[in-house]
């Protein structure tokens, strides 16, 4: 009998160490994957594969970086001495012109002659520069070639254009991203810190406990939506007033993405604040106010004071929430991705583009490797934000 | 005649439904001792907190009869309970400093009660710290955390913090039940010592402190106030045998 009660034992602890092996395991993978797909970004070119970028021969010019790459191809640089080349206007070259620049019989039925044709053309346009197929470079081609660099992780993080699907060059610059995503937080939790707060002493500190026990569940309730409804909820009510009360354009803005994400931070904010707060032992409310402080003295010398760590852990795991938060923003933010100067404009989060863009993005390309490079973005701010809570919480047990 | 500064008449309370003190008439009168004894639940930390109306922040406390402080009756409509605070010191079962420095725990009465000169708060606490006996070992450390006190020295930090704001009357809620015997001693010398100025009401379970203390000793069981005296005569020569058995042990 005793062998087989330690039999059992054995097995449901093999149970247990199996199912928290396989869970830590499933985490682990998922960081992995994420890192893996997302750092595959820095060993790509942002010009799709197998097309050649090739200027003249005679062309001074040996390299173009990616940006001025973009600029020329959106006619922003006309001329090549913009990049210190000879004073030679640009001529843009892809193989949408041919059909315009060549006659078919020129080409031939097949195109068998384009190769051909594109190789005379670059090399008598000395200003040229051109955008084609690999398959498309003739044997004897005597263009240059001019080299795309790499994406590198400065020009990601500081780039201030996120244009992924542009061509020849797409642009990856997560600056906008990045900003969005905080700037919607920080307007989420500048509003929710605030009013959470103010309710989470209202229901510690001056509520009946009757009233408490109704509107604490209600509160928590709040956490239950879908984000979705909030999302549906702050497109057909809040996006038409803001743009109605502000007499914008768009209603589709900043301030909607923040107040939104604040009314869905709320339940942490109160639940967790309220907690701390309600941590504060009744000895030191006691001894406050036989000193003849107030009970409003007491609560903002004794009280918030005492429960501040609780009330700073509540923040961060509110803007935590903010920033993770992606369908209620995607719907009412407008997803411009420019850098915002004001709350009145859109803006683009790093949850709501990964959302928007990785069903379009073609698997294992260099769209598909940037949304996830967006992916570790997110990942390492929510994870320091987790940090800075659990540094508060060290602190008060120091 | 003394002149009384604490007196109850016909006082009743309850917790929503418990009859936690019945019909207590006492009177404490200027620059005395008085102890409160009785077995556990007997209603005397209960009676000590009608004083400063701590019993305020308890939902369901019901009160009738009258109480006065200074021939005034503090539940009348039109008292600042804040203010009426300020007079009636507190001390605490268990050592209660606020998370804050030394300096600040003694500064904090006066904080609240709108006191901003600097120089005026710095003498106030030396002086009260030197009251409570306090002062020689923590003249040097007033900037520290009230924390790294011992609990006997917390203790005593608490009672200059209710020294501070000068009231007339400190209530003692068994203020050494926490503590040492040395620790003890020292509050028993303070309490003797600051008789001169206060009138003081101790709550305590120690027979022996009562004795040593007080010089009035009342005695409540089950809510009642069943007897009280002089020191003296309790401890020698107790009218009610409830109060003999008490205090020769026989329960409690």
């Amino acid at each position: 009998m005793k062998k087989f009660r330690k039999q059992i034992e054995k097995f449901v602890e093999g149970i247990l160490f199996t199912s928290s092996t396989v869970t830590s395991l499933t985490v682990i993978f998922i960081i992995i994957f994420l890192f893996k797909e997302g750092v595959g970004l820095f060993n790509s070119k942002p010009v799709e594969k197998s097309y050649t970028i090739a200027i003249n021969p005679n062309n001074p010019i040996n390299t173009i970086s990616s940006e001025h790459l973009k600029e020329i191809f959106n006619q922003q640089i006309t001329n090549w001495k913009d990049l210190g080349g000879n004073n030679d206007s640009i001529m843009l070259f892809t193989l949408e012109d041919a059909a315009s620049l060549f006659t078919e019989e020129e080409l031939g039925p097949d195109f068998e002659y384009l190769p051909q044709k594109i190789n005379e053309y670059i090399l008598s346009t000395p200003g040229v520069i051109a955008y084609f197929s690999d398959s498309y470079i003739p044997v004897d081609f005597g263009g240059k070639k001019i080299p795309v660099s790499k994406i590198s992780v400065g020009e990601f993080l500081s780039g201030k254009e996120w244009y992924p699907t542009s061509s020849p060059v797409a642009e990856f610059g997560v600056l906008p991203l990045i900003l969005g995503t905080l700037w919607v937080s920080i307007g989420a939790i500048l509003l929710a810190l605030p009013i959470g707060l103010i309710t989470a002493i209202y229901l510690s500190e001056v509520s009946g406990q009757r009233f408490r026990n109704i509107l604490k569940p209600v509160i928590e309730l709040l956490a239950g939506i879908p984000s979705v409804v909030y999302g549906f909820f702050g497109l057909v009510v809040l996006v038409p007033f803001i743009q109605k009360t502000f007499n914008l354009a768009v209603g589709e803005t900043a301030l909607a993405g923040s107040i939104i994400l604040g009314i869905m931070a709320l339940p942490t904010i109160i639940t967790i604040s309220e907690d701390a707060l309600r941590t504060t032992p009744q000895s030191l409310k006691e001894a406050s106010l036989a000193l003849g402080a107030t009970r409003l003295q007491t609560l903002v010398r004794v009280i918030v004071p005492y429960s501040r760590s609780g009330i700073i852990a509540a923040c961060i795991l509110g803007i935590g929430r903010a920033v993770g938060e992606t369908m209620a923003v995607l719907m009412v933010t407008g997803n411009a991705s420019v850098i915002p100067h004001s709350f009145l404009q859109p803006v683009r989060t790093i949850p709501a583009t990964i959302a928007a863009e990785l069903g379009e993005a073609p698997f294992g390309g260099v769209h598909f490797k940037a949304l996830f490079a967006l992916g570790i973005i997110l990942f390492i701010m929510t994870m320091g934000f987790n940090f800075m809570v659990e540094l508060t919480k060290a602190k008060k047990y120091k | 005649m003394p002149e009384h500064k604490v007196e109850t008449k016909n006082l009743n309370l309850f917790y929503s439904d418990f009859h936690a003190l019945k019909e207590i008439n006492f009177k404490a009168d200027k620059n005395t001792v008085t102890a409160f004894i009785g077995p556990s639940g007997c209603g005397k930390s209960t009676l000590l907190r009608v004083f400063n109306r701590m019993n305020d922040l308890i939902v369901g406390v019901k009160m009738e009869g009258k109480v006065y402080v200074d021939d005034k009756n503090i539940y009348k409509k039109n008292v600042v309970v804040d203010e009426l605070r300020k007079k009636i010191g507190m001390v605490f079962q268990k050592p209660n400093p606020f998370p804050k420095s030394i300096f600040e725990n003694v500064a904090y009465g006066l904080r609240v009660n709108g006191e901003n000169n600097k120089e005026f708060i710095a003498d106030k606490v030396e002086t009260s710290l030197k009251k409570a006996a306090l002062w020689d070992e923590v003249k040097d450390k007033l900037k520290k955390s009230a924390f790294e006190l011992s609990g006997g020295q917390q203790q005593r930090l608490c009672i200059a913090r209710t020294l501070a704001i000068e009231p007339s009357i400190v209530l003692m809620d068994e203020p050494a039940s926490a503590l040492d015997p040395m620790s003890t001693a020292k509050i028993e010398e303070l309490i003797y010592e600051l008789k001169e100025n206060y009138t003081i009401i101790i709550v305590t379970h120690n027979m022996q402190q009562a004795a040593r203390v007080s010089d009035f000793t009342a005695f409540f069981y089950l809510g009642e106030l069943v007897e009280w005296d002089t020191t003296k005569t309790i401890f020698t020569n107790p009218k009610e045998s409830k109060t003999q058995n008490y205090i020769t042990g026989r329960f409690g």
